[in-house]
């Protein structure tokens, strides 16, 4: 397939650009990565998602796709001769969406909130919702991924795309609170399961470094610091 | 005696289990549907949606699912009659961008400033309209949001057709006016459908409903 008929929109850093680029990685689709700059967004990206105008955008044959699941789902329709991202049975599709959906409405928020946190009372108050987020999805792991490594099973699958991207963060709030916040004693699955998923190779060279995203991040929060709000 | 043991978990006024109904009388299946009081949810409801503990929850064959998005795409994929979802993937996107749209950014001022006081209502009602605007685009050259026929938006949007108008009532303003002639059409195309219109809760009880639940944050009008 020619390479120019698949363009991504997107940044390094947004795990949820992430989660467009291990799916195309998992079908083995090429296609031009279009990085937006931060603060500045491009003609293309007002133009293609005029609504949200935000990143990841799919551009296949010029039509815009929205929205990182909506893309996610997209390509693994798409591309149907390659791995499956989703699973096929009914009830675990809707097994692995409600849990992706719970990652973006739940988990995350409280994950993007953590760096924010000023002062140990906060700090930990801002930690609760974190842990009992992975306390839920370490569960859900051992209730679905029948044996592993992935939360598909032996496969890569729409829910390890969906929570795996925010394993970026997760790393960078380990290191600046100094906490281990997946790990062996309370959420052994995930533990392991983060390793694996970290070296799938369609993961690996989407996975932001923890040291680049760590100063990008510092720099989102002096910079949202000193804009009025 | 439902179907394959169909059961639906809901409330009465709720959009979102509206929806799920919606979508199972679309299909023909018969289910069972149970009334939750939500100052005291069921032991069923808590066990089958530990993670949230709201309504809709359908319940198939012993296993749940939750959400009222995600049981409508399992509604479409197990029963294939009748189908809710296009079948073109570009289409299929589209319909779960704009089904997306509307729960995450069409109710929310509304929400904020009638449920939680958390917005101006003039301010609510302003940014409703701007995506009604959007929405009055997205319905350009199309009987329904789905095309020819209901569809997953249209389903959705059950929450424009019907309670929106419910809210204009309970608040004495209106919002879905003739400035958006094609969704006014649309809504009273949808609300009249003889499957659609026996599952949406009694209008002048939910009026009724909605004066008293949004009395807290009412200015003087």
């Amino acid at each position: 397939m020619a390479k120019g008929e698949v363009k991504l929109l997107g940044s390094w850093p947004s795990p949820y650009v992430m989660r467009a680029r291990i799916a195309l990685n998992l079908k083995s689709v090429e296609y031009e990565f279009l990085e937006e700059k931060l603060g500045v967004k491009s003609e293309l990206l007002l133009k293609s998602n005029p609504v949200h105008k935000k990143i990841p955008v799919l551009l296949h044959h010029s039509k815009p796709i929205c929205e990182s699941l909506v893309i996610v789902q997209y390509i693994d329709e798409v591309w149907s001769s390659g791995p499956a991202i989703l699973p096929s049975d009914p009830y675990d599709r809707a097994v692995a969406r409600f849990w992706a959906s719970y990652v973006d409405e739940k988990f995350f928020p409280a994950l993007r909130a953590l760096p924010m946190a000023q002062g140990k009372e906060a700090m930990e108050a801002a930690m609760h919702p974190v842990k009992e987020g992975l306390a839920l999805l370490e569960d859900a792991y051992a209730n679905h991924s029948k044996g592993g490594p992935f939360f598909g099973g032996g496969q890569i699958s729409y829910l390890d795309v969906a929570f795996g991207c925010f394993l970026g963060v997760i790393r960078v709030s380990e290191k600046v609170t100094g906490v281990a916040l997946i790990n062996e004693h309370t959420t052994p699955g995930l533990a392991g399961w983060a390793e694996e998923f970290c070296a799938h190779p369609a993961v690996e060279d989407v996975m932001p470094d923890t040291d680049k995203l760590t100063e990008f991040i510092n720099r989102i929060i002096k910079m949202k610091s000193q804009s009025p709000n | 005696m439902a179907e394959e043991g169909v059961k639906v978990h809901g409330f009465w006024i709720s959009p979102y289990s509206t929806r799920v109904e919606i979508a199972l009388k679309m299909k023909g299946v018969k289910y069972e549907y149970v009334e939750e009081d939500l100052q005291n949810k069921s032991s069923e409801l808590l066990q089958y949606n530990h993670v949230h503990k709201k309504v809709p929850v359908l319940i198939h064959n012993g296993k749940a699912i939750a959400e009222s998005k995600i049981i409508l795409e399992y509604i479409d994929e197990t029963w294939k009659n009748n189908p809710i979802m296009p079948q073109d993937p570009h289409e299929k996107a589209m319909a779960r961008f704009w089904a997306k749209f509307i729960d995450d950014e069409f109710l929310q001022p509304l929400r904020k400033a009638l449920f939680f006081g958390e917005m101006e209502v003039e301010k609510a009602i302003e940014e409703t309209k701007v995506n009604l605007k959007i929405l009055e685009k997205v319905l350009e050259g199309k009987n329904f949001f789905g095309g020819e026929r209901i569809g997953l938006v249209d389903i959705v949007a059950t929450s424009i057709a019907y309670w929106v108008p419910l809210f204009e009532k309970a608040v004495e303003k209106k919002m879905l006016t003739e400035e958006f002639p094609k969704l006014c059409n649309w809504k009273n195309k949808y609300v009249n459908h003889n499957i659609i219109k026996e599952a949406l809760p009694p209008k002048d009880k939910s009026i009724a409903y909605f004066r008293a639940r949004f009395a807290k944050f009412r200015t003087s009008s």
